[in-house]
């Protein structure tokens, strides 16, 4: 007996089996970000006084813009996939990837101006939950980045072989892609605005 | 592939490459490296049950300590001529599979680890074991035993093995997750075993881990707890790779007319418990991230202002919480009470109703009790806390929510109690651990409702009657219903049956003395005894009417000791030995016996897909010429 459902959705679920696993994973991640965001709340409740405008709002707003454009890059890689034009697929994927890599040289300009300036974790507990949190988002775009990167060039072989099971391994690293895009969403205001 | 244009030469050139391709794989591939769910599970089995033993002889280490506290250990004395006694007897019986091997290794084994846990200055000179090397061990035998053995031997080994074989499945849904779970898992534990040889020994600041002792005990990364929490994060990651394939596994690969209400009791509490793991895990990550960074990276998530520590101001910015801690902590750490005991009540209930020859009592009553739970466990985490001065408020929420969760676990207990009446009860091996597991659950569970009231909590907590409730509760409870597991489904994994004296002398052994290590616990708690203590209460005035059962306990743990030798000679032996097995020797229904070989096919289980056709436990239905119905047998009309 071989495996089922690992390409076409199984009726009842109406999912294949990897897009299930996916967001049953990214339902443990929530979890996980969710305890770190609640540590934030209680650190914050808990001190006489939380440092203001430490950040720089405006390199982030920029890595907030860098971040949202590649998860529409994102989605147009799997919708070009869908619509069976690998071509696009490969620059629209590598455009993703770039984004990637603009997010990581942004923050680290930011980090690298902090350090400098002598405010790193230990200093107090807003930089030790800022430089945790983002350096935990970091490590997930990184991962991210890794799949998707992958994906665009020994993975895509897979396009020639099996072409549907390759188009849905790229909606499962989508649909992680835009979860790290959303932790960000949530990062930014906590950390920069508010 | 099967086109007309193929000419014979190439119909003959497929069909080797076809041969090829079914070809046995190698022996790293078969049996190490293997993406098998059988063999994992095996795998998982047999590395959660040497973790098992590991944290036991911690454990009876520590009983000298408390039973004769300040002299000097003699089997230390004796571990290096013991080693060579082994080794000698490993020549004699000439290194082949055989039992005499088997002692001598066992023996050899014993000896090597006595020597090295016992030798140097750091743990127990001459003998004596210093108050650190205590702390050690207790921080140890806590996270051993329940993130090493017993949750993979629960979820990793039987889940694996027993859950894809119940539902039709030809293995588990992401094999290749499946491997790299139990890899994962495999370097977790290295990480673990390898922290007692750093300097300054392995964790000692309890299995709880709590803040700010486990932040400023041998501090930084070269301290055990930074191993620790490494370790952690290793066992953590290996968890979640298998709770996701878990769940995807039983939803996406159930056989056809496997309907939800007609699963195994089994496959539904191996369901309820991936769901925890799941997603009570993460927390605890978080919470092992944070407590790196405070101890790498000088940060204070933990750590108060103006903490002072042996009369030095802390050098560290301060303005963190240790209570955060503690609420992440217990977060993960009692719905993982669940996942210790939801798995075994699964195998309790296949055994019960396959040896009572009825069909489980209140099936449905189960089920949602099991979902129920597993949905309140995940609101009772602070009854852990109220010494910490949460508040009453707080203290009042978390004390009712923990009386309202106590009601699943009674109908379980209840429907399983209630299964009995009326059976024609075979009393085997599996069927008398599993009957067993129902009293003492029943103790520990009615132990810890007076741990759950806020009020009756200041009196026992932290003394020797948690200590007493909780190992009621896992040891003859959850690993009562393993051993139970293991030998009901041996026959399916080997091929042979396993041997029913020497299992029925395992059991009685462990059961008296179970019950004599565990309840002169509550005893003492009652008394006021508190845990932890280096010594067993020597120097407490309240505590000298009841020292004398640190002894009892402790002698009963060794002779405990020598009645599981009985279960891995057993193990062993009846490897080779046993009486053959057919594919279905206990006459059950589940499809794992009925629709399968022992042992099932290397790749795929199943010759054909299953089909089931009616509920799990068709027992003794009247007008059948034989007293069971297999799940993938139609019922007459």
């Amino acid at each position: 007996m071989e495996i089922p459902y690992t390409v076409n959705a199984r009726p009842d679920s109406g999912l294949f089996n990897a897009k299930m696993g996916v967001w049953l994973f990214l339902a443990s991640e929530v979890m996980l970000f969710g305890a770190l965001f609640t540590t934030y709340i209680l650190l914050r409740v808990g001190a006489p006084e939380w440092p203001h405008h430490e950040l720089n709002v405006p390199l982030a707003t920029l890595n907030t813009a860098v971040l949202i454009s590649s998860s529409i890059t994102m989605v147009m890689a799997w919708a070009s996939l869908m619509m069976k034009d690998f071509k696009k697929y490969k620059m629209y994927m590598g455009l993703t990837f770039l984004a990637g890599v603009g997010f990581l040289i942004i923050k680290g300009i930011e980090y690298s101006h902090h350090i400098l300036a002598g405010e790193i974790p230990s200093t107090n507990t807003f930089y030790a939950i800022y430089f945790t949190m983002t350096g935990l988002h970091g490590v997930h775009v990184i991962g991210g980045m890794i799949v998707n990167g992958y994906f665009w060039g020994p993975g895509s072989k897979m396009w020639k072989t099996e072409p549907e099971r390759f188009t849905n391994r790229i909606e499962v690293a989508g649909l992680y892609w835009h979860f790290v895009d959303l932790v960000w969403i949530f990062l930014f205001p906590v950390f920069y605005l508010l | 592939m099967g086109t007309n244009n193929l000419t014979h030469t190439a119909h003959a050139v497929h069909h080797a490459e076809l041969h090829a391709h079914h070809e046995e794989p190698g022996f790293w591939r078969k049996y190490v490296f293997s993406t098998d769910h059988k063999v994992i599970g095996v795998q998982y089995g047999l590395t959660s049950l040497l973790f098992l033993l590991f944290g036991f002889t911690l454990m009876m280490v520590m009983r000298w300590q408390l039973a004769y506290p300040g002299e000097a250990f003699p089997v230390v004395k004796f571990a290096a001529p013991f080693a060579i006694l082994g080794l000698i007897v490993m020549l004699i019986s000439g290194f082949r599979l055989s039992l005499g091997t088997l002692i001598g290794v066992l023996i050899t084994g014993l000896g090597v680890l006595v020597y090295v846990l016992g030798k140097g200055e750091e743990r127990m000179p001459d003998g004596i074991m210093l108050p650190e090397f205590y702390n050690q061990l207790g921080a140890m035998h806590g996270t051993i035993m329940v993130f090493l053995g017993v949750v993979p031997l629960a979820v990793g080994a039987f889940g694996n093995y027993v859950m894809p074989l119940q539902i039709g499945a030809p293995d588990m849904a992401f094999p290749k997750l499946n491997m790299a779970s139990y890899w994962v898992y495999f370097c977790g534990g290295v990480i673990m075993l390898s922290s007692f040889f750093i300097p300054g020994g392995s964790a000692q600041s309890g299995w709880t881990s709590y803040a700010p002792l486990s932040d400023v005990t041998v501090p930084g990364f070269w301290g055990g707890q930074t191993w620790w929490l490494l370790g952690m994060i290793f066992l953590i990651t290996s968890s979640l790779l298998g709770s996701v394939n878990f769940i995807v596994t039983i939803m996406q690969l159930r056989a056809k007319g496997l309907s939800f209400m007609r699963f195994p009791f089994f496959v539904w509490a191996q369901f309820v418990t991936s769901f925890l793991l799941l997603l009570a895990f993460p927390p605890l990550e978080a919470a092992g991230v944070l407590q790196l960074m405070d101890r790498v990276a000088g940060t204070s998530f933990f750590l108060p202002s103006g903490l002072v520590v042996s009369g030095q101001v802390w050098p560290n910015s301060g303005g963190g919480n240790p209570l955060l801690w503690q609420h992440l902590f217990w977060f993960l750490a009692h719905p993982e009470v669940y996942v210790l005991i939801l798995p075994a009540m699964g195998i309790v209930g296949e055994i019960i109703a396959n040896n009572t020859r009825k069909p489980l009592w209140g099936y449905k009553s189960l089920v949602w009790a099991v979902i129920f739970l597993g949905f309140m466990s995940f609101i009772v985490w602070a009854h852990h806390m109220f010494l910490t001065g949460m508040g009453t408020a707080i203290s009042s929420f978390f004390q009712t929510t923990t009386m309202i969760i106590s009601i699943p676990s009674v109908i379980i207990l209840s429907c399983l109690f209630i299964s009995l009446y009326g059976g024609s009860l075979r009393f085997n091996t599996p069927m008398l651990f599993a009957l067993a597991f129902l009293p003492m659950f029943g103790i520990g569970g009615l132990t810890g409702l007076p741990l759950g009231l806020s009020a009756s909590d200041i009196h026992l907590h932290d003394t020797y009657y948690v200590i007493g409730h909780f190992h009621y509760v896992v040891a003859p409870g959850t690993i009562f219903a393993l051993f139970a597991g293991i030998y009901y489904w041996f026959p399916k994994i080997t091929g042979r049956m396993m041997n029913e004296k020497l299992g029925k002398v395992h059991f009685w052994g462990s059961f008296i003395c179970m019950n004599f290590i565990f309840f002169p616990m509550l005893i003492q708690g009652l008394a006021g005894v508190s845990r932890r203590l280096y010594d067993g209460g020597q120097q407490y005035a309240h505590a000298q009417g009841v020292l004398y059962l640190n002894e009892v306990m402790s002698v009963a743990a060794w002779v405990m000791a020598i009645f599981q030798l009985i279960f891995v000679i057993n193990l062993f032996l009846s490897l080779r030995r046993g009486e053959k097995a057919g594919s279905n020797p206990w006459e059950a229904t589940t499809l794992d016996w009925t629709a399968t070989t022992s042992p099932p096919l290397a790749h795929g289980n199943f010759a054909t897909a299953p089909e089931v056709y009616h509920g799990p436990y068709e027992y003794s239905v009247p007008g059948h010429d034989k007293d069971f119905i297999p799940q993938n047998e139609p019922m007459k009309a």
